[in-house]
């Protein structure tokens, strides 16, 4: 009972959610909408039993890309209004696909209620193990079967990284940064110079 | 009971709805990389449904690999987006018919 219940809570909060993630006139209460759309999303994925991907959609999307969003929708000084402007003329067309879209689906699973579609059946080499739990289960096919794929995931991120880095960079022209291999070049005898002045002549440089 | 249906009966909606959100919002970049947050949301509600009820973890070790790549998209996408506004001063996607730096 209490399964049921909460299914149907997380499913309506998360759709509800993503409802006001597209029709909000600010974008920052967009960002605010989405991130308690994907705590929802994360307790459907904990009804499952998916409790590892539940945690890392948490962590990653609420932790990192939702604060990267409203950084970004906060640094960057825009007139939303003037940005919604073709809001309701794009209305009409937007709902004929979305209508279009969810009636094909429907189909789909009409067709599955029927009888006449088959789930794919797993080949059991990726079958949970009995009496671990979901992230140990998770680890060793991760560690063991997925591992390069695991590593792929890694260099994705890195060149994401090294991407948004060299985009967004750039070289100020008013600073005086330190300049190294100038600074380890100089020797004592270039620096300094000795030198003795008459007695109320002064020092030319 | 909870079926399988009832998972895909919400991610589609989730689906429908992040499809929706880029053609309401066609000028505002910033709500369209959020819908299509939400598009890989319901991916990854349905990989994690399936791998489930099929009972064979390669659905969820996919959902991470999704998530990895929505992370990298969105840090990309942020990122070309803020140095399309220094350079323009708006973020009006209409505009971005020209590559000329």
């Amino acid at each position: 009972m209490i399964h049921i219940l909460s299914f149907y809570l997380f499913a309506a909060l998360t759709i509800l959610s993503a409802v006001f993630v597209i029709m909000s006139r600010n974008p920052v209460h967009s960002v605010l909408w989405l991130i308690l759309a994907f705590f929802n999303a994360a307790g459907l994925m904990v009804l499952v039993g998916a409790e590892f991907i539940a945690a890392l959609l948490v962590i990653v999307y609420v932790g990192a890309v939702a604060v990267l969003f409203l950084f970004v929708v906060m640094m960057l000084d825009i007139d939303f209004a003037e940005l919604r402007a073709g809001f309701v003329k794009n209305f009409p067309l937007g709902l004929a696909v979305a209508l279009v879209l969810i009636a094909e689906l429907v189909l789909g699973i009409g067709a599955y209620r029927a009888g006449e579609l088959q789930l794919g059946t797993p080949d059991g080499t990726a079958a949970p193990l009995l009496g671990a739990s979901n992230i140990e289960n998770i680890g060793a096919l991760l560690y063991g079967k997925y591992l390069f794929l695991f590593e792929t995931a890694g260099i994705i991120l890195l060149v994401a990284m090294v991407g948004a880095i060299v985009l967004t960079h750039r070289e100020r022209k008013d600073t005086r940064p330190q300049n190294i291999s100038k600074q380890v070049r100089r020797r004592p005898d270039e620096a300094t110079v000795n030198v003795k002045p008459e007695i109320g002549q002064g020092v030319k440089l | 009971m909870i079926g399988i249906e009832h998972y895909v009966v919400v991610s589609s909606i989730l689906f429908v709805l992040g499809v929706l959100g880029i053609f309401l919002n066609r000028k505002n970049v910033i709500v369209i990389l959020m819908a299509i947050e939400l598009i890989l949301l319901a991916v990854n509600i349905n990989l994690v449904a399936f791998s489930s009820f099929l009972g064979d973890l390669t659905g969820q070790i996919f959902a991470m690999f999704v998530l990895t790549v929505a992370a990298g998209e969105a840090a990309i996408g942020l990122a070309i987006l803020v140095i399309y506004f220094r350079g323009r001063g708006t973020i009006a996607v209409d505009d971005v018919n020209r590559m000329k730096g």
